[in-house]
C-alpha cells in the first residue's frame, strides 16, 4: 500500500535565541501523525531551502520572533525557487511575532497562512490537513 | 514527453538533486512509481561504500555521523547520509531531528542528508531504507552513512544492507553486557568506543578486546576504535578503519559472498512480506478474524490456525 505521509519542515530563520513556539508546533504536528523535520535555531535561508530540498517536504513552516521576517522570508522563497521548488510544490506558512500590516505582503509572496501568538495548535493542524486534502494531484 | 518516472531517473543520473530527492520519496512511499524507479536504478548501484552505524540510544551516533561526514569531506569524498528516527506507535507521526547536529553540513552541496521515520518497521531501519540508499548509490555518492534508530540489539537488518557495519558502544552504560549478548558482536565489522573521554573507557575497550579474542578463531579480527566525537578525537582513525574494511570487502571473492548473502536476505524478506499481504488479503472476508478469535479463546492452537490460513 502506497504510504503518502505528510512531511513537514519546521525552521527558524535568523537570530532568535529560543524556539519554544516552534517546538510546540513541531510536536503538535507529529502527534497529528505527520513526519516533522526540525532543524534547530539560527538557520540561514539557504540552509532552510537545502533542508526542504533534501527532505522533499510537502510543507514548510517558518517561525520568527526577531522582526526580521520582511528581510528573511523573501530570501527563503528565492532560495527555494533556485532549487526548483515552486509555489505549488510546498505549502508555506509562518508563525511568531508578525505585525498585521505585513500579512498582506507575505500572502502576496506566497505564504498561505500567518499564525500569531495565541494560535491554537489545532488551528495549525487543521490548516495543514485542509490543504493536503485539496492539494493539486501529482504535485511536484 | 517520455514516461515521468524514466525522466525523473534520467535527471537523477545526470546529477539533479531535486530529482534524487523526488525519487527517494517515491521509493519511501513504496508506490508503483517508486518500485519502477528502483528497478531502473538498481543496475547502476554497487559502487558506493555503504556504512551502517548502530548502537543504543544516547551512544552519540548522530554526533559521530556528523564528525565522520566532516572528515570524509576533508578527504574529498562525496556523501549521502540517511538518518532514521522512530515513528510513534500511537500517532504514526515522527519528529526527525538529526539535522540539528549536522547543521554546518547543510550548506555543502556534496552532502545529501535525508531523514527517515521507521514507519512501523523494527530492526533499526525503515522498510525502504535499502531502496533509498540505492538512489544515493546510483546518484554517485562515494560513501553513504546510515544511522539507525539504535535499539542496539539484534539489528541484522543493518548488516543485510551495509558493506560495513559499525557498532557504537559507550562506557558505563551497560554496553559491556550488551556486547556479550548474541547479535551485536556478530554484526560488527568495526567496534567504536564512543565518549572515550568518560571514565571506564579503557575498561570497556579491554573487555571488548577479550570478547573478540575469544571468538576470533582465525576470522578477520574486529578492530576497536576509540572516539570522542564531540571533540573530534579518533575520527581520522575511524575513517582509516572504515577504508581498510572497505578495501577488504571490495575484494572480488569477499564481495561476491557478502552481496549474495545480502541479496538472499532482501529477496526472502520481501517475499515474506508479499506472502503475508496476500494471506491477509485473501482472508479479508473475516476468516482471519475467526481464527484469531478461536486461538484467543483457546479453542484451537496458533499453529493449527496458521496452517488453516495458508492451507485454505
Amino acid at each position: 500500500m502506497a504510504d503518502e505521509k505528510l512531511r513537514v519542515l519546521i525552521a527558524k530563520p535568523g537570530l532568535d535565541g529560543h524556539d519554544r513556539g516552534a517546538k510546540v508546533v513541531a510536536r503538535a504536528l507529529r502527534d497529528a501523525g505527520m513526519e516533522v523535520i526540525y532543524t534547530g535555531i539560527r538557520q540561514t535561508p539557504e540552509m532552510i531551502a537545502e533542508a526542504a530540498l533534501q527532505e522533499d517536504v510537502d510543507v514548510v513552516g517558518l517561525s520568527i520572533l526577531s522582526g526580521a521576517h520582511m528581510e528573511l522570508f523573501p530570501r527563503v522563497i528565492a532560495a527555494l525557487r533556485e532549487r526548483e521548488i515552486a509555489q505549488d510544490d510546498v505549502l508555506l506558512f509562518a508563525g511568531g511575532i508578525i505585525p498585521d500590516a505585513d500579512i498582506p505582503k507575505l500572502k502576496e509572496m506566497g505564504f498561505q497562512a500567518i499564525f500569531g501568538p495565541g494560535t491554537s495548535t489545532e488551528d495549525v493542524i487543521n490548516f495543514v490537513r485542509d490543504w493536503a486534502r485539496t492539494r493539486p494531484v501529482g504535485a511536484g | 514527453m517520455g514516461d515521468p518516472v524514466e525522466v525523473l531517473v534520467e535527471r537523477l543520473l545526470d546529477g539533479n538533486r531535486r530529482a534524487l530527492s523526488r525519487v527517494m520519496t517515491l521509493i519511501e512511499r513504496d508506490s508503483p512509481e517508486g518500485r519502477r524507479a528502483l528497478a531502473l536504478l538498481y543496475p547502476r548501484t554497487g559502487k558506493t561504500h555503504t556504512i551502517g552505524l548502530t548502537g543504543s540510544a544516547g551512544s552519540g551516533k548522530s554526533t559521530l555521523v556528523g564528525a565522520l561526514a566532516r572528515e570524509y569531506r576533508l578527504r574529498g569524498r562525496t556523501l549521502g547520509i540517511v538518518a532514521i528516527d522512530p515513528t510513534s506507535p500511537f500517532s504514526q507521526g515522527a519528529l526527525l531531528g538529526d539535522r540539528i547536529r549536522m547543521q554546518d553540513l547543510t550548506a555543502d552541496r556534496d552532502v545529501f542528508l535525508r531523514s527517515m521515520a521507521t514507519r512501523g518497521s523494527l530492526g533499526g531501519l525503515a522498510p525502504t531504507t535499502a531502496g533509498v540508499v540505492s538512489a544515493l548509490d546510483a546518484f554517485g555518492k562515494d560513501v553513504v552513512l546510515v544511522e539507525t534508530v539504535g535499539a542496539g540489539q539484534d539489528e541484522v537488518e543493518v548488516a543485510a544492507m551495509a558493506d560495513t557495519t559499525v557498532v557504537v558502544l559507550t562506557p558505563g552504560s551497560g554496553d559491556d553486557v550488551q556486547a556479550m549478548k548474541a547479535g551485536i558482536m556478530e554484526i560488527a565489522d568495526i567496534l567504536v568506543v564512543n565518549k572515550s573521554d568518560l571514565p571506564n573507557a579503557d575498561l570497556l575497550a579491554r573487555q571488548l578486546a577479550s570478547i573478540i579474542d575469544a571468538g576470533a578463531h582465525g576470522r578477520r579480527r574486529t578492530p576497536i576504535v576509540r572516539t570522542a566525537s564531540a571533540r573530534d578525537e579518533g575520527i581520522a582513525e575511524l575513517v582509516e578503519a572504515l577504508d581498510e574494511h572497505g578495501a577488504y570487502i571490495a575484494q572480488p571473492e569477499v564481495q561476491r559472498a557478502h552481496r549474495e548473502k545480502q541479496a538472499r536476505h532482501q529477496v526472502l524478506a520481501l517475499a515474506r512480506q508479499a506472502l503475508m499481504e496476500r494471506v491477509v488479503a485473501t482472508h479479508a472476508d473475516g476468516r482471519l478474524e475467526e481464527l484469531i478469535a478461536d486461538v484467543a479463546s483457546r479453542r484451537i492452537d496458533p499453529h493449527t490456525a496458521a496452517d488453516a490460513l495458508i492451507g485454505d
